[in-house]
C-alpha cells in the first residue's frame, strides 16, 4: 500500500485503477453516492416552483437549474462508477434508505422567494463545502466537482438576484424574501454536519485527503461571507447573535439547535417521507420504459450480430 | 401572390405558434424529476426549454406586431383561456411517458416542416426565429422518434402501451392542418410531410396507424378542453397575485 500513501504524502491523485485501502473507496463511495443522491432529490423542492415561476424569464432560468442538478447527479454517478459500483444499485440503495441524501431537500418550498433563498444559501452552503472536494485525493471525484463548482457559483448569484429583486419590490414581495430567509438560515448552517466533537467520519477523511476543512471551519467561512451579502440585500439573517469579532477576525454567531438535524436525519423532516415517495414512484412509473430500452438493445445487438455472421 | 396578413392576423397567428411552444413547455416541466431514467430528465429539460425558448420569441414578436406594448409576460400571464389560441395536442396532461413521447413526435414531427417553411417564408422576424428553432425540433424529433422506436419494438408490455398512447394522441392530428387567420404558411401544405415522417417512425417501431376520430378542436379560435384552464390557473397565479410586480 506504500503507493497510495506516497500518493497522499505527495498531495497526488488517486485514479480508479490504483491501489487503495477498502476503508477509503467504501468512503467515497458513500460520500460520492449521498452527494448523487442529493442532486437528484434537489431537483424536487425547486422543480415544485416551475409551473409557477412568477416571469417566463425566471421559469427558463429555473428549468435549467434543476436541468443543472440532473447533469451534477449523472457526473457523480459516473464518478462513483469508477470505484466498482453501479447506479442502478445505488439508487436502489437510496429508494430503500440505506444511502442518505442532504436533509436540506427535507424542507418546502413555500413560495417563490424559497427558490431564491436555496439558490443563495443552500447553493452558497453547497460551494463553501464543494470548493476543497476540488481538491479531493480521489481523481474522478475531484474532476467532477471542479465542473459542479462552476455551475453551482451562478445558481448561487441567479439566487441572490430573486432575492435582490424581490427585496427590493412591493412590501409583500420583500415580506416573501425575509420569510423565506428566516425558514432556510439555520438549516442551511446545518448542511455543514454536526460539530467538530461529533462529527463521526470527519479525522479519518481529513487524513485521506478526501476532506480538506473541517465542518466547523466550513461553517463559519460561510457565515463571514454571507453575513455582508445579507446587508447588501437589505434583508436580516434570524440570528441576534451575529456580530463581527474584530478579535477572532470573524462573526461570532447564536448556538445552532443540532437536535433538529438529527431528526430530520432519522427522517422526521418536513418533507422526507414526500421526497422519497417522489423518487421511489418517479422510478418505479418508469420501470416499463427502462425494460423496453434494455430488450429493445438486446434485440437490435442480436440481430446485428446475426447480420455478421 | 398571397396578398400579405392584416397585423390583427398576423397578431393571432402568431400567438397561436407561440402558445403551442408555451403550453407544451409547461406539460414537459412536470416531467422533471419524474423521468424513468436520469438522462431523460435532462433531456426533456433541454427540449422544454428550448419550446419556452421559441415562445418568449414568438410572444414578443406577437407583441410587437399587436402595437399595444404587451411584453411576452403581458402575453403569458394575462390572458385567460379563451383568448389562448393553442392546439389541444399540447394542452392536456401527460403523465404517462409513452403519452409523452407519441405527443412529442406529433408536435415536433409538425413543428419540423411548420419551421422549415417559414424560415423560408416571406416574414423576415418569423424567418429568422423559425431558423433557430428549426435546428432544436431536429434533436426533440429524433429523440421522440428514438423512445417511440424503443417502447414500440421494446417488450409486449412497452408495445402495448405506446400504441394505446398514439390512440390517445392521434384524434388530435387534423387539428394541426386546419384553417388559421393570419397564417404565414398554409397549415394543409404541411400535411403529406408531417404523416409521411411519423408513419416511417412508426412502421420501425412496429406499431400502426391509429384509426380514430378526430377530436372537435378549436384551440385556434380559443375554445379548449377544460384541462386548459387548470394549467393556466398554475401557471399564471403567482404573477397575478402581485400585479405590477417585477420578479
Amino acid at each position: 500500500m506504500s503507493s497510495f500513501e506516497d500518493l497522499l504524502a505527495d498531495d497526488g491523485r488517486v485514479e480508479p485503477r490504483d491501489e487503495m485501502p477498502d476503508d477509503y473507496r467504501r468512503t467515497l463511495v458513500r460520500q460520492i453516492a449521498q452527494h448523487a443522491h442529493s442532486e437528484i432529490i434537489g431537483m424536487q423542492p425547486e422543480g415544485n416552483w416551475i409551473s409557477r415561476a412568477p416571469s417566463l424569464r425566471r421559469k427558463a432560468i429555473l428549468m435549467a437549474k434543476v436541468q443543472d442538478e440532473a447533469g451534477h447527479g449523472l457526473y457523480l454517478y459516473a464518478a462513483a462508477e469508477t470505484l466498482g459500483v453501479d447506479r442502478e444499485d445505488l439508487l436502489d440503495q437510496l429508494h430503500t434508505g440505506r444511502q442518505k441524501y442532504s436533509s436540506i431537500f427535507n424542507y418546502p418550498t413555500l413560495t417563490w422567494a424559497d427558490v431564491g433563498a436555496i439558490g443563495w444559501l443552500v447553493d452558497g452552503a453547497a460551494i463553501v463545502n464543494q470548493v476543497p472536494l476540488c481538491r479531493c485525493s480521489y481523481g474522478p471525484y475531484a474532476r467532477a466537482m471542479i465542473r459542479v463548482c462552476k455551475e453551482e457559483s451562478f445558481h448561487q448569484r441567479q439566487g441572490f438576484e430573486i432575492l435582490h429583486t424581490l427585496s427590493h419590490g412591493t412590501p409583500a414581495q420583500r415580506a416573501m424574501a425575509q420569510d423565506a430567509v428566516d425558514r432556510y438560515w439555520w438549516p442551511a448552517l446545518m448542511m455543514f454536519g454536526p460539530p467538530d466533537a461529533d462529527s463521526p467520519h470527519s479525522e479519518q477523511s481529513m487524513a485521506w485527503g478526501i476532506k480538506r476543512f473541517s465542518n466547523d471551519e466550513l461553517r463559519q467561512r460561510f457565515i463571514d461571507m454571507t453575513v455582508p451579502q445579507a446587508e447588501a440585500l437589505g434583508l436580516t439573517l434570524p440570528d441576534p447573535e451575529l456580530r463581527w469579532n474584530a478579535d477572532r477576525g470573524h462573526y461570532d454567531s447564536g448556538p445552532i439547535d443540532f437536535t433538529e438535524l438529527f431528526e430530520v436525519i432519522k427522517g422526521n423532516g418536513p418533507c422526507n417521507a414526500q421526497r422519497m415517495a417522489h423518487r421511489v414512484r418517479a422510478h418505479e412509473d418508469g420501470a416499463w420504459v427502462r425494460e423496453a430500452a434494455s430488450a429493445y438493445a438486446a434485440k437490435h445487438a442480436a440481430r446485428t450480430r446475426e447480420g455478421a455472421a | 401572390m398571397i396578398t400579405p396578413p392584416s397585423s390583427a392576423g398576423l397578431f393571432s397567428y402568431v400567438l397561436g405558434l407561440a402558445d403551442d411552444a408555451l403550453v407544451s413547455a409547461q406539460r414537459l416541466g412536470w416531467w422533471i424529476s419524474r423521468a424513468p431514467q436520469l438522462e431523460e430528465d435532462l433531456a426533456l429539460a433541454n427540449i422544454g426549454l428550448d419550446q419556452l425558448g421559441q415562445a418568449r420569441t414568438l410572444l414578443t414578436y406577437a407583441g410587437e406586431v399587436e402595437g399595444a406594448g404587451r411584453t411576452e409576460d403581458d402575453l403569458a400571464y394575462l390572458r385567460d383561456e379563451r383568448e389562448f389560441r393553442n392546439v389541444w395536442l399540447v394542452e392536456r396532461a401527460q403523465t404517462d411517458f409513452g403519452v409523452a413521447m407519441a405527443r412529442l413526435l406529433l408536435f415536433s414531427a409538425w413543428q419540423s416542416e411548420l419551421y422549415a417553411a417559414l424560415a423560408a417564408g416571406s416574414d423576415p422576424t418569423l424567418a429568422a426565429i423559425a431558423g433557430k428553432a428549426v435546428k432544436e425540433v431536429a434533436y426533440h424529433l429524433d429523440h421522440a422518434a428514438h423512445w417511440v422506436v424503443r417502447l414500440g419494438d421494446g417488450t409486449e408490455e412497452s408495445h402495448a402501451r405506446m400504441q394505446a398512447a398514439l390512440e390517445t394522441e392521434w384524434p388530435y392530428v387534423d387539428e394541426l392542418f386546419g384553417p388559421v387567420e393570419g397564417a404565414v404558411v398554409d397549415p394543409a401544405v404541411l400535411r403529406p410531410a408531417v404523416l409521411t415522417t411519423v408513419e416511417a417512425v412508426l412502421a420501425e417501431a412496429t406499431l400502426s396507424v391509429p384509426q380514430v376520430a378526430r377530436a372537435r378542436g378549436g384551440g385556434r379560435h380559443g375554445l379548449h378542453t377544460e384541462e386548459l384552464g387548470y394549467l393556466l390557473a398554475e401557471m399564471q397565479h403567482l404573477h397575478r397575485s402581485h400585479p405590477g410586480a417585477t420578479w
